[in-house]
């Protein structure tokens, strides 16, 4: 059933028309002359990004520079459109970081198919994975949209850790851990 | 029989529930009969009970009778009074009695889970996030629907050796086990290579190899299987793929005629790994290492990726016509495969009576019987041929027959499937005299020397039956696509036969079945579809005279020797 939305009835000075015009553009006219602006001239100037934005998914490194990501593929999986594809891989025994055992050998974020939802930072249980305020991607071929792992991780820099719980496990195995 | 069974059967009650079990059941089965669930780590229903993981803890109580005459006592309704234990008893270890009464969800059974569950958690590593078990790990379902969901463990976690090799094909990662000893009872009890054992006590309890020994025998990887944590993890699969993308399709282990039954698993048309599938009849839940690997011939360098005619490339279609005027000529003798499957060793076997084949022939493959699971007779479906009247007799490992035709002129054209003829005794010479049809997988001398080569697809590419060394008849399904190029050789052989014929053909299994079924043989009143997952039983009565080569195995009596026996 149509909605019948009521109208209040105009008044004499709304039907004479020419008041309301002048009525708009003083508005106009004040907001021109000693108002102030709400644009932005886009791109030179940038609007400053709230707290919790989420922009552009990236990956982080923790002080360290160690690569967060353990490549459990939690995001790959919550993804509604599909946009993340891991290749697991396995981090060598002589590596520094072989305690952790697994990284990503390839993480790709297909932007064409990106919706910023922010899943994959919700799901991601090594804190790895984070939109940060990077809003705007552009290119000139699908595959350029496509964010590699070196894109990701210069676009994801550095984040602080609070908790270091890979290095925790490498100190209780160098000190013989739970066995004193 | 059965009647008899039935007498037999006595009551138990679960939960305030009765159910009739035979005697001596086991508790954790009889509360699956009621499709409720024991949860449990250690037990496995085809290894001995150990009973070390506490998991299945459940209370239990018998009818009380009077110390004093020997009588039932009776609640004041009239019922019997039941008699509960003090402490919990675990449900694995609990064989059914009659009367027995057993609770698996009052609050002691609740809080004794729960507590085992803590425990389990103390020194586990949590580390579910690189963890390959993720997702099919029991302590991890158990955790969510048994734990508490919170840690009250202050203090460090043991340290124990990971990334360890335990054999070629298995990894250990010490701090994940739960000391089930499930691996160890499966080395000792069905592989029988007793080589892993634990070292130490208490929570310093670690799983190792015995020393100068490693888990290297050939049924290893079954270790992984029924690992309930991420433990043991095989060393092919680790950090491959996530189990939760993977694809199951229910699939046939081609390497012998022992036909396990295994699950492919795949994620976009890729295969990442085969594991085996319950069947009580042939494989129980176990299958060779061996078998695991088949897999890597789907993107093996020396695939074929296209049909050919005269060595240059022709779509598959082109050079289906090409091989039916070729086979059209005359003196054509055909080479079949014991790696056919049923269906289209009948349409082989309608291409060989069409042309008249001066001869058909099996290429035999013999290999060491190791009793378990791996039979001497490494063609999965020499039964499917003798079934469907392709050949007559047992295969013989060399083509000599074949070559002396061709010597003698007698034979001028071949059709071979999925064989090597140079690896089977022909010289390249003798290929070169004949007009040669070859439908295969993988580039070898015969596809080199071959006028036609049609590009066919590997058992994972493609659904048929095989027929197994007891006469059970188990179909596979396909599981991946087949390379751009290939086609169905189901499809290739029938359209190869509808232009020699001029007749209709089927190219789909589904539809070729009716065929099969309605021609009275042994395959009468069966159809694709209602071929059950775990295979049907023919009657193989009318081949029991032929010598077959395959020895004892797991679920397999040979007849010959049964019948020495007598």
């Amino acid at each position: 059933m149509a909605i019948v939305v009521k109208r209040k009835p105009l008044n004499l000075l709304e039907k004479l028309y020419i008041p309301e015009i002048a009525r708009g553009l003083a508005v106009t006219f004040r907001r021109m002359l000693f108002g102030e602006t709400v644009t932005l001239e886009y791109p030179e100037q940038r609007p400053p990004i709230p707290a919790g934005y989420r922009g552009v998914p990236t990956l982080v490194r923790d002080p360290e520079g160690r690569e967060k990501c353990v490549s459990c593929q939690l995001c790959e999986f919550v993804c509604p459109p599909k946009a993340i594809r891991i290749t697991p891989g396995e981090i060598p025994e002589d590596s520094e970081y072989a305690h952790v055992e697994k990284g990503p050998k390839e993480f790709d974020i297909d932007m064409l198919r990106c919706i910023y939802c922010g899943m994959c930072q919700e799901v991601c249980p090594e804190e790895a994975i984070w939109l940060q305020n990077q809003y705007s991607m552009s290119g000139y071929s699908r595959a350029e949209m496509v964010n590699d792992k070196t894109k990701l991780y210069e676009l994801g820099g550095t984040l602080p850790d609070e908790h270091f719980k890979w290095n925790k496990k490498k100190e209780a195995a160098e000190h013989g851990g739970g066995h004193h | 029989m059965a009647e008899e069974n039935k007498e037999n059967l006595i009551t138990v009650n679960i939960d305030g529930q009765d159910l009739q079990v035979p005697p001596g059941t086991n508790m954790v089965e009889a509360v699956k009969m009621l499709g409720k669930e024991v949860p449990h780590y250690c037990y496995h229903p085809k290894l001995s009970v150990a009973g070390n993981c506490r998991m299945c803890l459940v209370e239990m109580g018998m009818p009380g009778r009077d110390r004093a005459t020997g009588e039932a006592m009776l609640n004041e309704d009239g019922t019997p009074k039941i008699m509960w234990m003090p402490g919990p008893a675990i449900a694995c270890g609990t064989k059914a009695a009659p009367g027995m009464h057993i609770k698996t969800n009052s609050p002691k059974a609740v809080e004794s889970r729960e507590s085992v569950t803590e425990f389990l958690l103390i020194n586990h590593p949590l580390d579910c996030p690189i963890c390959d078990q993720a997702g099919e790990c029991k302590l991890q379902e158990f955790s969510a629907s048994h734990g508490r969901g919170y840690s009250r463990f202050v203090e460090e976690k043991n340290v124990k050796p990971k990334r360890t090799r335990l054999g070629p094909r298995v990894t250990l990662d010490d701090e994940r086990c739960i000391l089930c000893s499930r691996c160890i009872r499966f080395s000792q009890e069905v592989a029988k290579d007793d080589v892993l054992g634990f070292t130490d006590r208490g929570s310093y309890s670690t799983l190792t190899c015995f020393p100068g020994k490693e888990l290297a025998n050939n049924y290893s990887l079954n270790t992984v299987d029924i690992c309930p944590v991420g433990a043991l993890t095989s060393t092919d699969f680790r950090f491959k793929m996530r189990v939760w993308f993977l694809k199951e399709t229910k699939s046939i282990d081609f390497e012998s005629s022992v036909g396990c039954n295994t699950v492919v698993s795949s994620r976009e048309g890729k295969i990442y790994r085969i594991t085996p599938r319950q069947n009580d009849e042939v494989n129980d839940t176990w299958m060779p290492d061996s078998g695991r690997e088949l897999y890597k011939q789907v993107e093996a360098v020396d695939r074929l990726s296209f049909s050919s005619v005269n060595g240059s490339e022709t779509s598959a279609v082109e050079a289906i016509k090409s091989a039916a005027e070729l086979l059209k000529g005359e003196g054509v003798a055909i080479v079949g495969s014991g790696r056919n499957t049923v269906e289209e060793q009948f349409v082989l076997k309608a291409i060989a009576d069409r042309v008249n084949a001066k001869g058909v022939y099996l290429v035999a493959r013999y290999g060491d019987d190791d009793e378990i699971l791996v039979s001497k007779d490494r063609n999965p479906n020499v039964r499917g041929a003798l079934a469907t009247g392709l050949i007559s007799d047992l295969p013989a490992e060399q083509l000599s027959v074949l070559a002396s035709q061709i010597d003698s002129g007698e034979v001028k054209t071949l059709l071979a499937t999925k064989e090597d003829l140079v690896a089977a005794g022909l010289t390249v010479e003798q290929l070169k005299k004949v007009k040669l049809v070859v439908i295969d997988t993988h580039a070898s001398d015969t596809t080199a020397n071959a006028d036609v080569v049609i590009a066919g697809l590997t058992q994972f590419e493609k659904s048929g039956t095989l027929i197994n060394q007891q006469f059970r008849i188990q179909k596979f399904h396909k599981a991946v696509p087949g390379p751009v190029g290939s086609i169905d050789d189901l499809a290739a052989l029938s359209a190869i036969q509808a232009s020699l014929s001029g007749e209709t053909m089927p190219t789909v299994v589904g539809t070729v079945w009716e065929r099969i079924a309605a021609e009275g043989s042994i395959f009468e009143g069966l159809s694709f579809k209602g071929i059950p997952d775990t295979g049907a039983l023919l009657d193989g009565s009318a081949f029991a005279g032929l010598a077959f080569a395959e020895g004892k195995s797991l679920h397999f009596e040979p007849k010959l020797e049964a019948a020495a026996a007598e």
